[in-house]
């Protein structure tokens, strides 16, 4: 068993793709860095936190890319959010199935502009291989999780898998509470975090496959079938969701409507006794 | 940020077929190592760019020790440093010369 949630970048890609298999786009020793970061005097990452490139899983071909959390929290500036957008438009040349190891706090605020046009271009990207039914999968194990604008081009994709130590949203918990006060989400209550951006919650609402802190098991859990798009469908699904869901508190109370009992042990459980525990109550 | 360059007589040239390998992240309090195969005559360059200005004379040290151990040559190394201690410079150091030379040298 390899941790994913230890791992680098870089030894996700190693464990997740056939041995040897993976050959890497504008590899660091090109040295295209981040302009901004040096106008800025910090040091910039030879590979702007991302690795891309293709290799194979069990002999096929794929495209894939991979953010180091470490570097800058995996935030997405104008070179880093080119490699990916780069590499979402040879999937659509060339029909190839792409796998995003995503860990991002979302746009690199020393970037400013470039880096939110990064990240829309990304959008655009995936959707348009969405369009071509061309299947785009996330894994979600990192530390830092997926947020900011990754959070919602995660949501573009055909599968998402995850783990429960992952976590997915829109604003990250600190930006919640600094903007609308701790009332209203207190960042600081890591249980309550969890709860509420995990892994396990975001399985109960079927947006991810939740997977054990395992590299085979994210790897096992791939499907590269693509699922087809209906945006309307999608509208409609999320606005029956906040109709019954939106005066809840916490994931908690959300749970115990679904008819989960105790629900405050579900924290507790191991990935499969989790899984038993909400078989047939998923939101 | 301050960046610094130093040279080093080096030892035995490492394979020039050697492929570029990237060792670490630079992350908080951690450094990335960049090693390639170089014509240098035998000698071995490093580049640092770091966060942490006015250390020049302890990375000369470390690096004097790194490479007073591993006795290669003919490598270009580039390195990418955001405030890590001379501990884990020379640590990482060896672990990147183990990943660009198979583990021996």
């Amino acid at each position: 068993m390899t941790s994913w949630l230890e791992a680098t970048a870089r030894e996700r890609i190693a464990g997740l793709l056939d041995p040897g298999s993976f050959t890497e786009f504008v590899p660091p020793e090109a040295r295209i860095t981040s302009p901004h970061l040096a106008q800025l005097n910090q040091p910039a990452a030879f590979d702007d936190g991302v690795a891309v490139g293709r290799g194979t899983l069990e002999g096929a071909p794929m495209l894939i890319a991979a953010q180091e959390g470490a570097f800058m929290g995996g935030a997405v500036g104008e070179v880093h959010g080119a490699k990916i957008t780069g590499l979402l438009e040879r999937a659509l040349d060339e029909r190839a199935p792409v796998l995003l190891l995503l860990e991002s706090g979302g746009v690199r605020l020393h970037e400013a502009n470039a880096g939110l046009i990064a990240v829309s271009e990304i959008m655009r990207a995936i959707l348009a291989l969405r369009g071509a039914g061309v299947p785009v999968i996330v894994l979600n194990g990192g530390r830092v999780g997926v947020f900011g604008g990754m959070g919602i081009a995660t949501c573009l994709c055909d599968r998402l898998i995850m783990s429960e130590d992952a976590r997915l949203g829109l604003s990250g918990p600190e930006v919640i509470e600094t903007t609308m006060g701790v009332e209203e989400f207190d960042a600081a209550d890591r249980a309550l975090v969890w709860r509420v951006t995990g892994g396990k919650n975001r399985a109960i609402f079927g947006e991810a496959v939740l997977v054990p802190d395992d590299i085979a098991a994210f790897r096992a859990a791939i499907r590269l079938d693509p699922v087809p798009l209906d945006v309307e469908a999608e509208h409609a699904l999320l606005g029956a969701r906040l109709d019954r869901f939106g005066a809840a508190e916490d994931a908690l109370d959300i749970w115990a409507d679904l008819g989960i009992e105790t629900p405050a042990r579900l924290p507790l459980l191991d990935t499969d006794d989790f899984l038993s525990a909400i078989e047939g109550k998923l939101a | 940020m301050e960046r610094l360059e130093y040279e080093f007589d080096g030892g035995a040239p490492v394979a020039p077929r050697n492929r570029p390998t990237l060792t670490g992240v630079l992350g908080s309090g951690n450094l990335e190592v960049l090693v390639e195969p170089a014509d240098l005559g035998g000698r071995v360059r490093v580049e640092v760019q770091t966060a942490a200005v006015g250390f020049g004379a302890i990375w000369q040290a470390v690096l004097a020790d790194v490479f007073a151990r591993w006795q290669v040559g003919d490598i270009r190394v580039s390195i990418n440093d955001a405030g890590a201690t001379p501990a884990v410079v020379a640590l990482r150091l060896d672990q990147a010369l183990s990943d660009h030379t198979g583990g021996g040298a």
